[in-house]
């Protein structure tokens, strides 16, 4: 074979896998839609959002675990978001290459790899008995927020790392303080970064479930404060399809669970390209 | 003050870790004038600019030797403010460096930073500074449009505004021309002269025709060192150096 032909069949050949790549992605996408959507959105009436789960969730809605969810995740946002952006800019800005910063991003790295069950055996065991707060939205959020740190602090430390040197060389020369020009020069311009780094792990907080039963409970009671034991969506499906309680009701979660996913990135998107057309 | 002795530099030298970028540099600037630093690069003109708002400050691992004197205050005394200073003594760098946001905010970041809040106040300062920096009539429908919508010219001549905002006493210009046309070129050299009646403004030009045109005094470095500082006319047409000679007439550089 000549080396042109063999060069033909070569691209030819590199064509059809990179198709057949990028066609399988959207098809194993497409294939989980359509089975969760396609058994869940027939259950998906206005009043399954609206009631509260009925004996055992067989019947009524998933108003309760919608609510566990959301309050479950904010809490976990709450307190992962200002340690999470607080030590990257310590990284980037407050210290230099150095032994300590080196160890931080070692443990943080680290602690992404680890499985979340340990997460959530050691929430069980730090917060849930020897803190002593019992199954509860704030032991469970606390522990989320442990889980999702590290997806924050490497997403913003990335985002802060691209900002040009110009930007804090200007800053500092209009007379700005240190925190002046973290505040107004640096973390206005690294906020898309930031925003998606907390739009992922919105995301994990609300797909997990080991961490969560550990730590935040089973209740389908409605919660009245951080202190109470909730059910997040996932876990409710996990629970319904695992005990065999209802299969309609759990793709009907699934599909809401889908839905809000989708919802919150499309939102998310919508408000970030509002603000970065903004600035340019 | 006496007024020509605005900066009084005595023996400076300046060291990024063990290598010297400046060397015992003495040097008064005068106030009103236009003092031009020149030479090849790799001379020590920006760190000279640099150390005398003491952006150096940001890079680690940086030392120096000899005093720096605004008004008769060493700026390297430990008790100085820092951010005082800086806002005494502005600079402007040789790319244009508009931060991502409005024309407005561009111009108001400054004067934010040191407390001003008042909108009438902040709108004020802006008209005065971009008027100043010849930059008003093509701006003032698009105050708040993003900064960096505007063409090169228009960008540094804006950093040139977000400078005057903070009322400095001393311009520094870090070769502000060097990625402009002749026509922003020529318009940022008008603005220079004219802000020379109420500025001291030293200049580090991106040719020596620039120096020319514009400058009242120069000084001629080379690898950190002083060759060589007079009024303008002389160093360009008799210099007593050789080694300023060499360069002012393209013999290297």
């Amino acid at each position: 074979m000549s080396f042109n032909r063999r060069r033909y069949f070569t691209q030819r050949i590199a064509k059809v896998l990179i198709w057949t790549a990028a066609v399988s992605t959207i098809g194993v996408m497409a294939l989980i839609l359509i089975q969760i959507l396609g058994e869940g959105l027939p259950v998906l009436r206005l009043h399954f959002f609206l009631e509260s789960p009925r004996s055992m969730g067989r019947e009524g809605g998933i108003f309760s675990t919608i609510v566990g969810t959301a309050a479950l995740t904010l809490v976990a946002l709450a307190f992962a978001t200002p340690l999470g952006v607080g030590t990257a800019v310590f990284l980037r800005e407050y210290t230099r290459e150095s032994r300590i910063s080196r160890m931080i991003r070692f443990g943080t790295d680290c602690l992404a790899g680890v499985p979340s069950i340990i997460f959530g055996l050691f929430g069980f065991v730090f917060f849930v008995i020897y803190l002593n707060m019992g199954w509860s939205i704030l032991a469970g959020g606390l522990t989320l927020a442990t889980m999702i740190l590290p997806t924050i602090i490497s997403t913003a430390e990335e985002a802060i790392k691209v900002i040009p040197y110009s930007y804090r060389e200007v800053s500092y020369s209009l007379g700005g303080t240190k925190w002046q020009t973290v505040t107004r020069a640096i973390l206005p311009n690294a906020l898309p970064g930031i925003f998606t780094g907390i739009i992922l792990s919105v995301g994990r907080s609300i797909g997990e479930t080991a961490a969560v039963i550990l730590t935040a409970g089973s209740s389908l009671m409605m919660p009245t404060s951080v202190f109470s034991p909730i059910r997040t969506m996932s876990v409710h499906f996990y629970i319904l399809a695992r005990e065999g309680i209802s299969m309609e009701m759990a793709y009907g979660t699934g599909a809401a669970i889908i839905l809000l996913v989708l919802f919150i990135n499309v939102v998310a998107n919508w408000l970030l390209n509002r603000y970065i057309r903004r600035r340019l | 003050m006496p007024q020509d002795r605005k900066i009084v530099i005595r023996d400076f030298s300046f060291f990024y870790h063990s290598e010297t970028a400046l060397r015992n540099i003495s040097l008064t600037i005068r106030g009103n004038e236009i003092f031009s630093v020149f030479g090849p690069a790799r001379s020590g003109k920006t760190t000279f600019l640099k150390s005398i708002n003491r952006l150096t400050d940001l890079i680690f691992g940086t030392s120096h030797t000899g005093t720096i004197l605004l008004d008769g205050t060493d700026i390297y005394d430990p008790k100085a403010n820092l951010n005082h200073l800086r806002r005494r003594v502005g600079m402007v760098f040789d790319l244009p460096t508009p931060l991502p946001m409005t024309v407005f905010e561009n111009v108001a970041y400054g004067p934010r930073l040191s407390g001003v809040n008042q909108k009438k106040s902040l709108a004020e300062t802006v008209e005065k500074s971009l008027r100043a920096a010849v930059l008003w009539d093509e701006v003032k429908d698009r105050l708040h449009t993003s900064a960096l919508r505007l063409s090169g010219g228009q960008q540094q001549r804006l950093c040139i505004a977000r400078i005057l905002a903070l009322e400095p006493e001393v311009l520094m210009l870090d070769e502000p021309c060097s990625g402009l046309d002749p026509v922003s070129t020529a318009k940022i050299e008008e603005t220079l002269t004219e802000l020379k009646k109420q500025y001291t403004i030293i200049l580090v030009p991106h040719n020596i025709q620039q120096a020319s045109r514009v400058a009242d005094r120069a000084a001629f470095f080379l690898n950190g060192e002083l060759i060589e500082e007079g009024p303008v006319f002389q160093i360009f047409t008799r210099p007593k150096e050789k080694q300023t000679e060499d360069y002012a007439t393209g013999k290297f550089g």
